[in-house]
Order: structure tokens, then sequence, then C-alpha cells
């Protein structure tokens, strides 16, 4: 029942995509409303789908890898729709839509989700921590999102071939912006996280602190790169895609020790 | 009740033809004693136009009487075009819609004929008739708009210029911008960054008077020729118009003033021609550098889009010019009469109109 949801979840997200690309190839995009309610939709099915697995399993629903991506996924959902009308990036959602879909049909499709015998025992401090490390992912996953469109903005400006996207896309100044919030954001999520997995009261692999660390060390540098001025801010937007893109290898490390340490 | 509209454009006429008919104070008395129930005066740089609706055939030389601003010792015929009917609805959705303005797909036209439609219906000159044609042909404007991509980009070097320093750093206002050379080109471009905000200006040129000059015409400031190299590091944007034979930036000059500015772009227009700035200066980190014929290229590559678009938004004016028709067909229905009705948010301007 519960993965029904995620599938018409990844309907919606598809549906934002599908009307995007439609829209692109009439060489017409009207910054409609349709992707934010498309993405919106898709957000609470996420939702519900947590919150079955939360009621089932009696603790937050990031048990295994396949839990812990589409909470990722939910994640990004959840800062597209507080960051997209606050910072009014438009075409952000025609870019967030398809990760999401990579990472929720990736989930779907994976042999990943593997069920526990029996209910687990409850850690508040353990979930606190996996929890608001996973949000801190969202925000770098958005942050990664702007630097693709900073990047794809930036290029045309530099090769002076401007299309039909270029005129929809935000300002370069707009977009850095909006990267430097959400690093913010995700590097103090992440710290929370990271400070809060102290007062778990379990011994916890050493594979997985190295690599917490890692992250928010990865994400420190760039943003402290950023105001000693070592990075343009083209080489932030690449870092951020970079960046995200070894915290998902690493993410992906840590919940598969994390799994094999679990009784 | 019989719909027509006479005019002359930029299409059949030149600017002193269109001058001499451009309407006078008599017009709207000598339209309504010629028989015509409802006028309206649409009168732009680039048209003069009549739409009016009258129960008998009022002939296109009554017409052009009305709209003579003098009498003329060197009378001859104008090329006055006239439609009726359909045709008429069409060619005013064509008009509002900027299909039949210079520049196709500019927006100016539809304020003009939005102004126009307030002064006649406040006057009384409009009624019902000419109220369902420019009501519909507003609505038609704003579907072509907003369905179509006949507005996209700009058509000029200096709106172009504006385009990209918006996309580069979104609020012009808090942008300092330097002038390098007093030229005709480069102050057509400041003037249009000022309109969008720009506060900051600064001009330097080698005959300080001429730099004096502009920079009074802009409300900015003259900077000493031998004094703007040290400007770099500090302002947004660099116009250049000088008629230096050698390029006066080049990527060795700029990289250290760009050190400690690492994370602000610096937006070159160069106009002049041989260039002022070295070609690979484009190549450092945060500097965009558009040249005269990049600009151009921009401004055609629009107006080729925008071309594009007409068959499209030809094809919504279609299907508006064939309902029109079937409403005018049934005459008095009074509940299409109520449909097509003002209201206040229909028939207002828009700032961006005015």
């Amino acid at each position: 029942m519960d993965r029904y949801l995620l599938i018409v979840s990844t309907l919606c997200f598809l549906v934002a995509i599908a009307h995007t690309v439609l829209q692109m190839r009439g060489g017409i995009f009207r910054p409609m409303r349709f992707n934010f309610f498309a993405v919106g939709l898709g957000f609470i099915f996420q939702t519900a789908f947590l919150s079955i697995r939360g009621h089932l399993l009696g603790r937050c629903p990031i048990t295994n890898l396949f839990e812990v991506i589409i909470f990722v996924a939910w994640s990004v959902a959840l800062f597209y729709l507080i960051v997209g009308p606050a910072y009014r990036l438009s075409l952000m959602g025609a870019f967030t839509a398809p990760l999401v879909v990579f990472l929720q049909l990736f989930a779907l499709f994976a042999p990943i989700d593997t069920p526990h015998r029996g209910r687990l025992p409850a850690n508040p401090w353990l979930e606190f921590h996996a929890s608001i490390s996973l949000v801190a992912y969202g925000a770098f996953a958005l942050a990664c999102i702007a630097g693709v469109m900073y990047l794809v903005q930036e290029r045309q400006l530099k090769t002076r071939h401007l299309h039909s996207i270029f005129y929809h896309l935000p300002p370069l100044t707009d977009l850095f912006a909006a990267i430097i919030r959400l690093l913010w954001w995700g590097f103090a999520l992440y710290t929370l996280g990271l400070v809060s997995g102290f007062f778990v009261g379990e011994p916890l692999p050493w594979t997985q602190i190295i690599c917490a660390i890692g992250v928010w060390f990865l994400y420190g540098l760039i943003l402290q790169g950023r105001y000693l001025r070592w990075f343009a801010p083209k080489r932030v937007a690449a870092l951020c895609i970079i960046g995200f893109s070894a915290a998902l290898t690493l993410l992906w490390g840590i919940t598969f020790t994390t799994q094999t340490h679990t009784p | 009740m019989n719909l027509f509209c006479v005019g002359l454009s930029h299409h059949n006429a030149n600017v002193e033809t269109r001058e001499r008919f451009a309407g006078n104070p008599e017009t709207g008395c000598a339209l309504r004693s010629s028989g015509c129930a409802e006028a309206l005066l649409l009168s732009t740089c680039n048209r003069v136009e009549i739409y009016a609706a009258s129960e008998k055939r009022v002939s296109t030389d009554e017409i052009v009487r009305c709209l003579v601003r003098e009498s003329d010792p060197h009378h001859f015929a104008p090329p006055f075009y006239r439609y009726e009917n359909e045709k008429c609805a069409q060619h005013l959705f064509r008009v509002t819609s900027g299909l039949d303005s210079m520049v196709v797909g500019e927006t100016e036209i539809l304020g003009q004929a939005k102004r126009a439609y307030e002064a006649a219906r406040a006057s009384g000159a409009a009624g019902r008739y000419l109220h369902r044609l420019f009501q519909r042909a507003f609505r038609v404007a704003k579907q072509v708009r907003t369905r179509t991509e006949i507005t996209r980009g700009a058509v000029s070097v200096g709106s172009v210029a504006v385009d990209l320093a918006q996309k580069i750093f979104s609020d012009l206002r808090n942008c300092k911008v330097l002038v390098l050379g007093a030229g005709e080109t480069s102050e057509r471009t400041v003037r249009a960054l000022v309109s969008r905000g720009v506060a900051d200006l600064r001009v330097s040129n080698r005959s300080r008077e001429r730099a004096e000059a502009l920079a009074f015409a802009v409300n900015g400031r003259a900077v000493a020729f031998e004094q703007w190299a040290k400007q770099c590091g500090e302002i947004d944007i660099l116009i250049t118009s000088t008629s230096s034979d050698l390029p006066l930036l080049s990527r060795e000059k700029l990289a250290p003033m760009l050190r400690d500015r690492i994370d602000r772009p610096l937006f070159i227009i160069d106009i002049a021609v041989p260039r002022d700035v070295a070609p690979d200066v484009n190549a450092l980190d945060g500097v965009y550098l558009y040249d005269i014929d990049s600009l151009q290229s921009i401004a055609e590559q629009s107006l080729a889009t925008r071309r594009e678009q007409i068959a499209a938004a030809e094809q919504i004016i279609s299907e508006h010019v064939a309902e029109f028709g079937e409403l005018m067909a049934r005459g008095s229905n009074c509940s299409a009469q109520a449909s097509e009705h003002p209201t206040v948010a229909e028939g207002s301007l828009r700032p961006s109109e005015l």
C-alpha cells in the first residue's frame, strides 16, 4: 500500500517534468504555478508514505537505504517548496523534479527495501541525528540544483549563445545568493545533526563518523573558500555539484555500514 | 451597424504624410457630423487610424477630411487603407498584438490603444460597438503575449545590453557603471541603463569637456581619462566606445584588478570599432565581454524568434476574429453583450503600458 503512494508521488514529479519539456519544445515557457503544485502534490504523497512507514516501524522511517533515499527526496521537495517561492527562482521546479524522480525510481526498482525483523528499539537522539542530517542533504541537493542552473546560465552568457532557457532562468547574482543561503542552511542543519550524534549513546562505526565529518568538512571548506574569496562564484557552483555527488556517495557508505552493524 | 477602420501607417505612408493627417481638435465633432455613431482616433508615431461604427456607410474621403490638420495647399490623395467589420477587427487585433508594428512584438502599442480607448470612452465617443471591439482586442493582445514568444528578447543594441545586465546583476540600482568614451551609442546604452534604475555613473573621455557634458546629461560624474583603469576594481558595468586604434584593456591588465573582486561579475560592453577590449578578456572568470557584433547578433536572433512566432499569433487572432464575427452577426444579443462588458480591471491601464 505505502509503495503505491510512492508511485503516485513519482508520477506527480514526472508530470512536472513532462509539462516543462512540452513547454520548452514549443518554445514557450510561462512561469506558471503548475510545477510548484505538481511538486507540492508529490510532496504530500511522499509525506503520506513516510508517515505510514513511520507508524509501521514505530520510529522515524530511515532504517534502510530505500527509506533513506526517500527521506532525502522528501527533504529536496521540502526545501524546494520553501525556497522556490521565497527566492523567486523560476525553473527551479523544472530542475528539482528530475532529481527527485531519479532518487525515487532508483529506490523503487533497486532491491534495497530490506525489511527488519521485528521492531527496532527507539532512540530519540539517534532518530534526531539521522533525520536532521538527511534534511540537511535536502538543502545541499537544492544548492546543487541551483549550481547546475548557475552553470547553464553562466555558460550561455560566456559563449553568447542565448537559448530559450536563458530568458527563463534567474539572474546569476540571484542564483549565487540562493546557493550561499542553501549552503548555510545545509551546513547549520548538518552541524546540528553531527553534534547530536555524540548524544546517541550507542557506539557508531568509525567509517560512519569519518564519512560524516568528511561531508561537514567539505561544505565548511566551500563556505570558508567563498568568504575568503578563494573561489569565484562559478567554482562555488561547480563545487556544490561535486560536493553533493560526494555526499550522496558517502551517505550510501554510511547507510551501508549502519545496516551491516544493525543486529 | 457597420464597423470600419480608415488609416495610414508606417507601411504605406511616410512620417510627413502621417503628420498631416494626425487629427485636429475638431476631429471628434467632424466624425460625428459625418455620420459616425461611434469613433475613436488612434494616433501614434507609426499610425493614424480611425475606428468607427455607423448606420450608413461613411466614405473614406469624409473621414480623411476630418483628420486633416490644416488646409493643404498641395492636396493629394494619400494611400489610406480601409477595413470593414471582420477585416477591421482582424486589423485591430494585429495592431494591439504588435504584429503590425515596425518592430514586431513591441508592446507600447497596446498601452497607446488602451489610452485612445479610455479617452474615447470618457468623452462618450466610444459606445457599445467600439467597446466590444476594443475589449476583445485587448484580450487578444494579452493572449498573444502569453501564449507565444512574440515579445521575447530585446531587439536593439541598447536594450540587449540592458537585458544582459539584468540577467547578470538582477537589480541594476546598485550597479556602478563606467562609460569610457562619450559617443552617441554609449550615451543611448547609458540612458537605457538609467531607465532601469542605474544611479552610480562615471564618465571618462580623452576630452574632459565631453566627459563632463555626458556626465551632466546622465546625472553622473566625470572621471579623468588617466584614472579610468583604477575604476575597474569598483565598477560592475564598463561601456567602452573610444576611437583608440589599439585595445585599451587586455587580459594581462585586467586580471590583477579582478583579484579583489572575485565574487562580483564584471559586464563589459565594447561598442567601439576597432574594439577597445581584447577578446581574450572574456576568458577571465566572472567577466562577460560583449562587442557590437555580439549585441547585434542577439538583437537579430530575438527579432527572428519574434518573426517565427507570427504564425502562432495569427492563429490566435483568426480564432478571435471568427468568434467576433459571430457575435457581430448576432447583433444586439444581450447575453453576448453582458459577457463582453468591461470591468474596471479589463479596461484599466497597467503601469508598464503607460
